[in-house]
Protein backbone atom coordinates (compact mmCIF):
# COMPACT_ATOMS: atom_id res chain seq x y z
CA UNK A 1 0.00 0.00 0.00
CA UNK A 2 1.56 3.54 -0.78
CA UNK A 3 1.21 5.73 2.04
CA UNK A 4 3.47 8.54 0.35
CA UNK A 5 1.63 11.88 1.31
CA UNK A 6 2.53 15.40 1.75
CA UNK A 7 3.69 16.74 5.72
CA UNK A 8 0.86 18.91 5.50
CA UNK A 9 -1.44 16.17 5.12
CA UNK A 10 -0.08 13.61 7.19
CA UNK A 11 -0.05 16.17 10.06
CA UNK A 12 -3.89 17.44 9.47
CA UNK A 13 -5.19 13.85 9.07
CA UNK A 14 -3.29 11.77 12.16
CA UNK A 15 -2.44 14.26 14.66
CA UNK A 16 -5.21 15.50 16.86
CA UNK A 17 -5.01 18.03 19.59
CA UNK A 18 -3.92 16.14 23.01
CA UNK A 19 -2.58 13.17 21.24
CA UNK A 20 0.43 11.86 22.79
CA UNK A 21 3.28 11.92 20.35
CA UNK A 22 6.78 10.41 20.73
CA UNK A 23 9.49 12.61 18.31
CA UNK A 24 13.10 12.90 18.22
CA UNK A 25 13.52 9.56 19.74
CA UNK A 26 16.82 9.17 18.14
CA UNK A 27 18.27 11.59 20.44
CA UNK A 28 20.36 14.47 19.21
CA UNK A 29 20.33 13.47 15.73
CA UNK A 30 17.48 12.27 12.96
CA UNK A 31 14.99 14.57 14.89
CA UNK A 32 12.04 15.40 13.07
CA UNK A 33 12.10 18.95 12.62
CA UNK A 34 10.01 19.43 9.75
CA UNK A 35 7.02 17.95 10.91
CA UNK A 36 7.20 19.63 14.21
CA UNK A 37 7.33 23.18 12.33
CA UNK A 38 4.18 21.70 10.24
CA UNK A 39 2.20 20.62 13.75
CA UNK A 40 3.19 24.86 14.66
CA UNK A 41 1.94 25.91 11.64
CA UNK A 42 -1.25 24.07 12.02
CA UNK A 43 -1.50 25.16 15.48
CA UNK A 44 -1.88 21.63 17.29
CA UNK A 45 -2.88 21.87 21.01
CA UNK A 46 -2.34 20.16 24.34
CA UNK A 47 0.07 17.73 22.97
CA UNK A 48 2.13 15.43 25.34
CA UNK A 49 5.38 14.86 24.12
CA UNK A 50 7.65 11.81 24.29
CA UNK A 51 11.47 11.75 24.27
CA UNK A 52 14.34 10.99 26.36
CA UNK A 53 16.21 13.98 24.38
CA UNK A 54 14.79 16.13 21.52
CA UNK A 55 17.38 18.86 21.40
CA UNK A 56 15.64 22.26 20.38
CA UNK A 57 12.46 20.45 19.25
CA UNK A 58 10.19 20.19 22.40
CA UNK A 59 11.49 23.81 23.42
CA UNK A 60 9.82 25.10 20.14
CA UNK A 61 6.78 22.98 20.21
CA UNK A 62 6.34 24.21 23.65
CA UNK A 63 7.00 28.00 22.75
CA UNK A 64 4.49 27.67 20.15
CA UNK A 65 1.96 26.55 22.62
CA UNK A 66 1.41 23.09 21.34
CA UNK A 67 2.22 21.23 24.25
CA UNK A 68 0.29 20.53 27.71
CA UNK A 69 2.72 17.89 28.80
CA UNK A 70 5.90 16.35 28.14
CA UNK A 71 6.90 12.58 29.20
CA UNK A 72 11.05 13.29 29.01
CA UNK A 73 14.17 12.89 30.84
CA UNK A 74 15.61 16.05 29.53
CA UNK A 75 14.47 19.06 27.68
CA UNK A 76 16.95 22.47 26.27
CA UNK A 77 18.99 22.99 23.95
CA UNK A 78 22.11 20.09 24.24
CA UNK A 79 24.67 22.56 22.97
CA UNK A 80 23.84 25.98 24.39
CA UNK A 81 22.25 25.15 27.78
CA UNK A 82 18.42 25.68 28.93
CA UNK A 83 15.44 25.82 27.16
CA UNK A 84 14.08 29.08 27.61
CA UNK A 85 10.26 28.86 26.72
CA UNK A 86 10.81 25.20 28.66
CA UNK A 87 11.51 27.36 31.21
CA UNK A 88 9.44 30.08 30.77
CA UNK A 89 6.63 27.22 30.38
CA UNK A 90 7.79 25.83 33.64
CA UNK A 91 8.23 28.24 35.72
CA UNK A 92 5.56 30.87 34.60
CA UNK A 93 2.97 29.07 32.47
CA UNK A 94 4.49 31.17 29.36
CA UNK A 95 2.02 30.24 26.79
CA UNK A 96 0.54 27.60 28.52
CA UNK A 97 1.64 26.16 31.94
CA UNK A 98 3.31 22.74 31.29
CA UNK A 99 3.18 19.21 33.10
CA UNK A 100 6.24 17.04 33.31
CA UNK A 101 6.45 13.08 33.83
CA UNK A 102 9.68 13.32 35.11
CA UNK A 103 12.27 10.24 33.40
CA UNK A 104 15.73 9.49 33.03
CA UNK A 105 17.11 8.39 29.43
CA UNK A 106 16.68 4.81 31.11
CA UNK A 107 13.66 4.89 32.24
CA UNK A 108 11.58 6.20 29.21
CA UNK A 109 13.34 4.03 26.83
CA UNK A 110 12.00 1.42 29.31
CA UNK A 111 8.22 2.44 29.34
CA UNK A 112 8.33 2.44 25.40
CA UNK A 113 10.03 -0.83 25.37
CA UNK A 114 6.41 -1.72 27.80
CA UNK A 115 4.24 -0.65 25.42
CA UNK A 116 5.95 -2.08 22.74
CA UNK A 117 6.02 -5.31 24.38
CA UNK A 118 2.21 -5.32 25.60
CA UNK A 119 3.05 -5.23 29.05
CA UNK A 120 2.08 -2.64 31.69
CA UNK A 121 5.53 -1.95 33.35
CA UNK A 122 9.52 -3.12 33.51
CA UNK A 123 11.40 -3.91 36.12
CA UNK A 124 14.77 -1.63 36.83
CA UNK A 125 17.01 -0.87 39.39
CA UNK A 126 17.76 2.63 38.05
CA UNK A 127 16.99 5.97 39.95
CA UNK A 128 16.12 4.43 43.28
CA UNK A 129 17.88 7.21 44.70
CA UNK A 130 16.52 10.10 42.74
CA UNK A 131 13.75 12.56 43.92
CA UNK A 132 12.20 12.18 40.85
CA UNK A 133 11.33 8.71 41.35
CA UNK A 134 9.01 8.97 44.06
CA UNK A 135 6.52 9.79 41.11
CA UNK A 136 3.41 8.21 40.36
CA UNK A 137 4.55 6.30 37.07
CA UNK A 138 7.24 4.88 39.27
CA UNK A 139 6.33 1.94 41.77
CA UNK A 140 8.17 0.05 43.90
CA UNK A 141 7.85 -3.80 42.97
CA UNK A 142 9.03 -7.31 44.59
CA UNK A 143 11.02 -9.85 42.31
CA UNK A 144 8.62 -12.57 42.77
CA UNK A 145 11.17 -15.34 42.22
CA UNK A 146 14.88 -13.90 44.47
CA UNK A 147 12.56 -10.95 46.76
CA UNK A 148 14.46 -8.34 45.28
CA UNK A 149 12.83 -4.79 45.62
CA UNK A 150 13.09 -3.21 41.81
CA UNK A 151 11.48 -0.03 40.66
CA UNK A 152 8.70 -0.18 38.01
CA UNK A 153 8.35 1.97 35.29
CA UNK A 154 5.05 2.55 33.69
CA UNK A 155 4.40 1.68 30.16
CA UNK A 156 4.35 4.55 28.29
CA UNK A 157 2.19 4.76 25.28
CA UNK A 158 1.92 7.23 22.54
CA UNK A 159 -0.73 7.73 20.12
CA UNK A 160 1.84 8.22 17.16
CA UNK A 161 5.63 8.63 16.96
CA UNK A 162 7.05 10.77 14.33
CA UNK A 163 10.03 9.90 12.74
CA UNK A 164 12.72 10.81 10.76
CA UNK A 165 14.63 8.01 8.82
CA UNK A 166 17.10 7.96 6.04
CA UNK A 167 15.69 5.43 3.78
CA UNK A 168 11.88 4.49 3.31
CA UNK A 169 10.19 2.14 0.71
CA UNK A 170 6.64 3.73 -0.30
CA UNK A 171 4.92 1.27 2.32
CA UNK A 172 7.09 2.71 5.33
CA UNK A 173 9.72 0.07 5.68
CA UNK A 174 12.61 1.82 6.89
CA UNK A 175 16.33 1.83 6.89
CA UNK A 176 17.89 3.61 9.54
CA UNK A 177 21.68 3.95 10.76
CA UNK A 178 23.99 5.26 13.01
CA UNK A 179 22.61 6.27 16.83
CA UNK A 180 19.26 4.65 17.23
CA UNK A 181 18.44 5.72 20.86
CA UNK A 182 14.75 4.69 21.23
CA UNK A 183 13.26 4.76 17.95
CA UNK A 184 12.72 1.41 17.53
CA UNK A 185 10.87 1.22 20.61
CA UNK A 186 8.88 3.95 19.95
CA UNK A 187 8.03 2.77 16.69
CA UNK A 188 6.49 -0.62 18.44
CA UNK A 189 4.88 1.24 21.10
CA UNK A 190 2.93 3.86 19.24
CA UNK A 191 -0.48 3.32 18.21
CA UNK A 192 0.82 4.49 14.69
CA UNK A 193 3.49 5.35 13.25
CA UNK A 194 4.34 8.83 11.07
CA UNK A 195 7.88 8.55 8.63
CA UNK A 196 9.93 11.62 6.92
CA UNK A 197 12.72 10.03 4.94
CA UNK A 198 15.65 11.78 3.86
CA UNK A 199 15.19 9.15 0.47
CA UNK A 200 12.25 6.97 -1.12
CA UNK A 201 13.59 3.87 -1.97
CA UNK A 202 12.05 0.30 -3.88
CA UNK A 203 10.84 -2.66 -1.70
CA UNK A 204 13.82 -4.56 -3.48
CA UNK A 205 16.11 -2.17 -1.74
CA UNK A 206 14.92 -2.72 1.97
CA UNK A 207 14.97 -6.45 1.42
CA UNK A 208 18.28 -6.45 -0.08
CA UNK A 209 19.33 -5.66 3.43
CA UNK A 210 16.88 -6.65 6.16
CA UNK A 211 19.42 -6.20 9.20
CA UNK A 212 19.24 -2.23 8.27
CA UNK A 213 15.46 -2.27 8.57
CA UNK A 214 14.16 -0.97 12.06
CA UNK A 215 10.86 -0.13 11.14
CA UNK A 216 8.62 -2.53 9.10
CA UNK A 217 5.86 -0.63 6.95
CA UNK A 218 3.43 -2.38 8.81
CA UNK A 219 3.46 -0.24 11.59
CA UNK A 220 3.72 3.14 10.13
CA UNK A 221 0.55 4.81 8.51
CA UNK A 222 2.15 8.07 7.04
CA UNK A 223 5.62 8.50 4.62
CA UNK A 224 6.81 11.73 3.55
CA UNK A 225 9.78 12.60 1.16
CA UNK A 226 11.42 15.34 3.26
CA UNK A 227 14.53 15.36 2.34
CA UNK A 228 16.69 17.58 4.82
CA UNK A 229 13.54 17.00 6.88
CA UNK A 230 15.75 16.86 10.33
CA UNK A 231 17.69 20.03 9.92
CA UNK A 232 19.21 21.29 11.49
CA UNK A 233 19.43 18.17 13.45
CA UNK A 234 22.05 15.52 11.32
CA UNK A 235 21.47 13.17 9.59
CA UNK A 236 24.45 10.23 8.98
CA UNK A 237 25.64 10.12 5.44
CA UNK A 238 22.66 13.12 4.84
CA UNK A 239 23.52 16.00 6.30
CA UNK A 240 26.12 17.59 9.41
CA UNK A 241 24.41 19.36 12.52
CA UNK A 242 23.87 23.11 11.79
CA UNK A 243 25.92 23.93 15.03
CA UNK A 244 25.07 28.08 14.59
CA UNK A 245 20.71 27.18 14.14
CA UNK A 246 21.11 25.98 17.34
CA UNK A 247 22.83 29.01 18.88
CA UNK A 248 20.92 31.76 17.00
CA UNK A 249 17.70 30.07 18.41
CA UNK A 250 19.41 29.82 21.95
CA UNK A 251 20.00 33.87 21.53
CA UNK A 252 16.31 34.67 19.85
CA UNK A 253 14.20 32.65 22.56
CA UNK A 254 15.67 34.26 25.27
CA UNK A 255 12.28 36.75 25.09
CA UNK A 256 8.54 35.54 24.35
CA UNK A 257 9.28 38.09 21.97
CA UNK A 258 12.21 36.67 20.32
CA UNK A 259 10.49 33.19 20.23
CA UNK A 260 7.82 34.53 18.64
CA UNK A 261 9.61 36.18 16.06
CA UNK A 262 12.01 33.07 15.41
CA UNK A 263 8.54 31.52 14.98
CA UNK A 264 7.16 33.89 12.41
CA UNK A 265 10.63 33.65 10.02
CA UNK A 266 11.27 30.02 10.17
CA UNK A 267 7.78 28.44 10.77
CA UNK A 268 4.92 30.55 10.26
CA UNK A 269 6.15 32.87 7.34
CA UNK A 270 7.24 29.73 4.94
CA UNK A 271 4.39 27.41 3.25
CA UNK A 272 6.39 24.15 3.98
CA UNK A 273 9.63 22.81 4.58
CA UNK A 274 10.91 23.27 0.85
CA UNK A 275 10.00 27.32 1.79
CA UNK A 276 12.35 27.07 4.80
CA UNK A 277 14.81 25.05 3.14
CA UNK A 278 14.70 28.27 0.49
CA UNK A 279 14.83 30.28 3.11
CA UNK A 280 18.44 28.79 4.78
CA UNK A 281 19.72 29.36 1.38
CA UNK A 282 21.44 27.13 -0.84
CA UNK A 283 25.25 28.04 0.04
CA UNK A 284 23.92 27.45 3.71
CA UNK A 285 23.00 23.84 2.84
CA UNK A 286 26.13 23.02 0.37
CA UNK A 287 27.99 23.75 4.44
CA UNK A 288 25.97 21.03 5.60
CA UNK A 289 26.38 18.22 3.26
CA UNK A 290 28.67 15.50 3.86
CA UNK A 291 32.36 15.55 2.99
CA UNK A 292 33.38 12.51 1.24
CA UNK A 293 32.34 9.10 1.12
CA UNK A 294 32.53 6.59 3.69
CA UNK A 295 30.82 3.83 2.43
CA UNK A 296 30.17 0.48 4.75
CA UNK A 297 31.05 -2.76 2.74
CA UNK A 298 28.28 -4.61 1.01
CA UNK A 299 27.76 -7.73 2.66
CA UNK A 300 26.07 -10.97 0.87
CA UNK A 301 22.33 -12.78 1.78
CA UNK A 302 23.72 -16.01 -0.62
CA UNK A 303 22.45 -18.78 -0.15
CA UNK B 1 54.51 24.73 30.39
CA UNK B 2 51.02 27.19 30.61
CA UNK B 3 48.27 25.14 30.10
CA UNK B 4 44.66 26.30 31.63
CA UNK B 5 42.40 25.33 34.20
CA UNK B 6 40.09 23.20 31.90
CA UNK B 7 43.25 21.40 30.21
CA UNK B 8 44.28 20.51 34.28
CA UNK B 9 40.49 19.26 34.39
CA UNK B 10 40.64 17.02 31.21
CA UNK B 11 43.69 15.30 32.29
CA UNK B 12 42.63 14.85 36.13
CA UNK B 13 39.83 13.54 34.46
CA UNK B 14 41.99 10.96 32.55
CA UNK B 15 44.32 10.10 35.16
CA UNK B 16 41.20 8.52 36.66
CA UNK B 17 40.32 5.85 33.69
CA UNK B 18 42.22 2.18 34.05
CA UNK B 19 43.04 0.51 31.20
CA UNK B 20 40.50 -1.95 30.12
CA UNK B 21 37.55 -0.03 31.65
CA UNK B 22 34.27 0.50 30.23
CA UNK B 23 33.03 4.03 30.39
CA UNK B 24 30.16 6.08 30.09
CA UNK B 25 31.57 9.13 28.98
CA UNK B 26 29.55 12.05 27.50
CA UNK B 27 30.67 15.73 26.24
CA UNK B 28 33.13 18.32 26.71
CA UNK B 29 35.74 17.66 29.30
CA UNK B 30 35.20 13.92 29.72
CA UNK B 31 35.02 13.46 26.06
CA UNK B 32 38.64 14.89 25.93
CA UNK B 33 39.32 12.91 29.14
CA UNK B 34 38.92 9.75 27.49
CA UNK B 35 41.17 10.97 24.51
CA UNK B 36 44.08 11.31 26.46
CA UNK B 37 43.23 8.08 28.75
CA UNK B 38 42.85 6.56 25.16
CA UNK B 39 46.48 7.85 23.70
CA UNK B 40 48.70 7.48 27.14
CA UNK B 41 46.69 5.43 30.20
CA UNK B 42 44.91 3.01 28.78
CA UNK B 43 44.32 2.39 25.37
CA UNK B 44 42.12 -0.68 25.29
CA UNK B 45 39.66 1.31 27.53
CA UNK B 46 36.00 1.68 25.92
CA UNK B 47 33.87 4.82 25.25
CA UNK B 48 30.55 3.84 25.41
CA UNK B 49 27.87 7.08 25.02
CA UNK B 50 23.73 7.36 26.09
CA UNK B 51 22.56 7.11 22.88
CA UNK B 52 24.10 3.53 22.03
CA UNK B 53 27.14 4.43 20.55
CA UNK B 54 30.30 2.63 21.77
CA UNK B 55 33.50 3.87 20.68
CA UNK B 56 37.05 1.73 21.00
CA UNK B 57 38.89 5.12 20.09
CA UNK B 58 38.18 8.68 20.22
CA UNK B 59 36.86 10.25 17.14
CA UNK B 60 39.34 13.00 15.40
CA UNK B 61 36.76 15.53 14.38
CA UNK B 62 35.32 17.98 17.20
CA UNK B 63 31.68 18.26 17.32
CA UNK B 64 28.93 19.46 19.55
CA UNK B 65 26.42 16.17 20.64
CA UNK B 66 26.84 12.49 20.98
CA UNK B 67 25.06 12.21 18.31
CA UNK B 68 26.61 14.12 15.86
CA UNK B 69 27.96 12.42 12.67
CA UNK B 70 31.83 12.21 13.85
CA UNK B 71 30.95 10.53 16.56
CA UNK B 72 29.06 7.60 14.92
CA UNK B 73 31.30 7.15 12.31
CA UNK B 74 34.18 4.52 12.57
CA UNK B 75 32.21 3.81 15.98
CA UNK B 76 32.82 0.21 17.19
CA UNK B 77 28.99 -0.32 17.73
CA UNK B 78 25.94 1.67 16.97
CA UNK B 79 22.99 0.75 18.96
CA UNK B 80 20.16 1.61 21.80
CA UNK B 81 19.66 3.21 24.72
CA UNK B 82 18.45 0.04 26.17
CA UNK B 83 21.74 -1.62 25.01
CA UNK B 84 23.78 0.84 26.46
CA UNK B 85 22.08 1.01 29.50
CA UNK B 86 21.38 -2.51 29.84
CA UNK B 87 25.44 -2.54 30.84
CA UNK B 88 24.76 -0.15 33.24
CA UNK B 89 22.31 -2.31 35.42
CA UNK B 90 24.10 -5.19 34.58
CA UNK B 91 27.24 -3.94 36.34
CA UNK B 92 29.83 -3.73 33.62
CA UNK B 93 30.47 0.15 33.19
CA UNK B 94 33.30 0.80 35.45
CA UNK B 95 33.06 4.38 35.25
CA UNK B 96 30.75 6.90 34.51
CA UNK B 97 31.55 10.73 34.29
CA UNK B 98 28.38 13.15 35.33
CA UNK B 99 28.32 16.83 36.16
CA UNK B 100 25.30 19.20 37.43
CA UNK B 101 24.25 22.92 38.35
CA UNK B 102 24.91 21.87 42.36
CA UNK B 103 26.52 19.09 43.94
CA UNK B 104 26.57 18.88 47.81
CA UNK B 105 28.96 17.33 50.83
CA UNK B 106 27.36 13.93 50.13
CA UNK B 107 28.41 13.91 46.29
CA UNK B 108 24.43 13.93 45.59
CA UNK B 109 23.75 16.15 42.20
CA UNK B 110 21.22 18.65 41.11
CA UNK B 111 19.83 19.27 37.42
CA UNK B 112 15.89 19.59 37.88
CA UNK B 113 16.21 23.44 39.81
CA UNK B 114 17.57 25.41 41.62
CA UNK B 115 16.54 29.27 43.29
CA UNK B 116 18.00 32.53 42.54
CA UNK B 117 16.92 35.60 44.39
CA UNK B 118 13.53 33.45 45.73
CA UNK B 119 12.84 32.42 41.93
CA UNK B 120 12.72 29.02 41.01
CA UNK B 121 14.79 28.49 37.70
CA UNK B 122 13.95 25.37 36.16
CA UNK B 123 17.17 23.25 34.63
CA UNK B 124 16.81 20.80 32.01
CA UNK B 125 16.66 17.45 33.61
CA UNK B 126 18.47 14.32 34.67
CA UNK B 127 18.99 13.18 30.76
CA UNK B 128 21.05 9.67 31.81
CA UNK B 129 22.57 11.14 34.56
CA UNK B 130 20.37 9.70 37.06
CA UNK B 131 21.13 6.07 35.72
CA UNK B 132 24.90 6.57 35.49
CA UNK B 133 24.87 7.95 39.82
CA UNK B 134 22.64 5.21 40.60
CA UNK B 135 24.36 2.25 38.38
CA UNK B 136 27.91 2.43 37.40
CA UNK B 137 30.57 1.08 39.55
CA UNK B 138 32.20 4.45 40.20
CA UNK B 139 31.34 7.93 39.34
CA UNK B 140 33.47 10.57 38.66
CA UNK B 141 31.56 14.69 39.14
CA UNK B 142 33.04 17.57 37.23
CA UNK B 143 32.08 20.97 38.42
CA UNK B 144 33.08 24.47 37.92
CA UNK B 145 34.31 25.58 41.37
CA UNK B 146 31.38 28.30 42.68
CA UNK B 147 29.50 28.67 46.30
CA UNK B 148 26.20 28.89 44.58
CA UNK B 149 27.13 25.43 42.61
CA UNK B 150 28.71 23.72 46.08
CA UNK B 151 25.53 24.15 49.02
CA UNK B 152 25.26 22.37 52.11
CA UNK B 153 22.26 19.88 50.66
CA UNK B 154 21.43 19.92 46.89
CA UNK B 155 17.47 21.61 46.41
CA UNK B 156 16.49 18.42 44.31
CA UNK B 157 18.62 15.03 43.76
CA UNK B 158 18.66 14.50 40.19
CA UNK B 159 21.42 11.72 40.39
CA UNK B 160 22.19 10.13 43.55
CA UNK B 161 25.27 10.38 45.29
CA UNK B 162 26.07 9.31 49.00
CA UNK B 163 22.17 10.72 49.85
CA UNK B 164 22.52 11.79 53.69
CA UNK B 165 26.00 10.15 54.21
CA UNK B 166 27.40 6.67 55.97
CA UNK B 167 25.61 3.54 54.22
CA UNK B 168 22.48 5.24 52.84
CA UNK B 169 23.42 3.99 49.60
CA UNK B 170 23.23 0.19 50.76
CA UNK B 171 20.09 1.34 52.93
CA UNK B 172 18.62 2.89 49.56
CA UNK B 173 19.60 -1.00 47.30
CA UNK B 174 21.39 1.63 45.35
CA UNK B 175 23.30 -1.12 42.59
CA UNK B 176 26.46 1.28 41.59
CA UNK B 177 29.55 2.60 44.12
CA UNK B 178 28.83 5.77 43.81
CA UNK B 179 30.94 8.89 43.55
CA UNK B 180 34.74 8.44 43.88
CA UNK B 181 35.73 11.96 42.54
CA UNK B 182 34.69 15.49 42.62
CA UNK B 183 37.43 17.20 40.04
CA UNK B 184 36.64 21.02 40.21
CA UNK B 185 38.32 24.00 38.69
CA UNK B 186 39.91 24.34 41.81
CA UNK B 187 41.07 21.75 43.12
CA UNK B 188 40.19 17.33 43.76
CA UNK B 189 37.75 15.60 46.31
CA UNK B 190 37.25 12.29 47.19
CA UNK B 191 35.20 10.79 49.64
CA UNK B 192 35.20 9.73 53.44
CA UNK B 193 35.16 5.73 52.86
CA UNK B 194 32.81 5.78 57.07
CA UNK B 195 30.82 9.24 56.74
CA UNK B 196 30.75 9.55 52.99
CA UNK B 197 31.65 13.32 53.28
CA UNK B 198 33.40 14.33 50.41
CA UNK B 199 37.52 15.35 51.30
CA UNK B 200 39.83 17.68 49.85
CA UNK B 201 42.45 15.78 48.90
CA UNK B 202 44.35 18.03 45.97
CA UNK B 203 44.21 21.43 45.40
CA UNK B 204 45.21 23.20 41.78
CA UNK B 205 48.44 24.79 41.27
CA UNK B 206 48.29 28.11 42.50
CA UNK B 207 45.01 27.91 44.47
CA UNK B 208 45.13 28.22 48.36
CA UNK B 209 42.73 26.18 50.80
CA UNK B 210 41.31 29.26 51.96
CA UNK B 211 40.20 30.18 48.02
CA UNK B 212 38.16 26.37 47.92
CA UNK B 213 36.46 27.16 51.31
CA UNK B 214 35.30 30.58 50.32
CA UNK B 215 33.53 28.87 47.43
CA UNK B 216 32.04 25.83 49.25
CA UNK B 217 28.96 26.23 50.95
CA UNK B 218 30.38 23.85 54.36
CA UNK B 219 33.25 23.28 56.12
CA UNK B 220 35.50 21.76 54.45
CA UNK B 221 37.15 18.81 55.34
CA UNK B 222 40.49 18.53 54.31
CA UNK B 223 42.76 15.14 53.82
CA UNK B 224 45.48 14.75 56.15
CA UNK B 225 48.24 14.46 53.39
CA UNK B 226 46.72 17.03 51.35
CA UNK B 227 48.61 17.57 48.12
CA UNK B 228 48.90 19.82 44.90
CA UNK B 229 47.30 18.27 41.82
CA UNK B 230 50.35 17.44 39.01
CA UNK B 231 49.87 19.91 36.81
CA UNK B 232 49.66 18.42 33.07
CA UNK B 233 52.90 16.72 31.51
CA UNK B 234 53.96 17.79 28.20
CA UNK B 235 52.88 14.55 26.79
CA UNK B 236 49.15 14.98 28.05
CA UNK B 237 48.58 18.90 26.78
CA UNK B 238 49.49 17.45 23.24
CA UNK B 239 46.92 15.24 23.35
CA UNK B 240 44.50 17.87 24.68
CA UNK B 241 45.31 20.09 22.15
CA UNK B 242 45.38 17.32 19.15
CA UNK B 243 41.67 16.50 20.40
CA UNK B 244 40.48 20.00 20.97
CA UNK B 245 42.92 22.57 18.62
CA UNK B 246 41.03 25.77 18.77
CA UNK B 247 40.06 25.39 22.70
CA UNK B 248 36.41 24.91 22.21
CA UNK B 249 36.25 23.22 25.63
CA UNK B 250 39.04 24.18 27.42
CA UNK B 251 40.20 27.93 26.38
Amino acid sequence: MDKLCSLREAITEEIEDGMAVAMGCTLESLIPFAAGYEIIRQKKRDLTLIAPISDIQFDQLIGAGCVRRVIASWVGNVAAGLGHNFRRAAEEGVPYPLEIEEHSNFTVALGLKAAAMGVSFLPTKTVRGSDFSRAEHFRSVTCPFGGEELLAVRSIVPDVAILHVQKSDCEGNAHVWGNLGVAHEAAFAAKKVILSSEEIVTHEHILSDPNRTIIPGFLVCRVIHEPLGSHPSPAQGYARRDDDFYFDYHDLSRSRKGTLSWLEKWVFSVKDHAGYLALLGEERLKGLKPQGDLFSPRVSFNF
Amino acid sequence: MDYTPRELMVVAAAREIRDGEIIFVGMRLPLLGFAVAKEIYAPRAIGIFENGVMRDWPAREAFLTISDPPNVAGSLYCGSVLDVMALLQSGRVDLGFIGGAEVDRFGNLNTHWVEEKGKRIRLPGSGGAADIATMASRCIIIMNHERRRFPPKVHFVTSAGYGNGAHWREQERLSGGGPSRVITSLGIFSFDPVTREMVLSSTHPGVSVEEIQRETGWPLRIQEDLRETDPPSADELAVVRKYDPKGVWTS
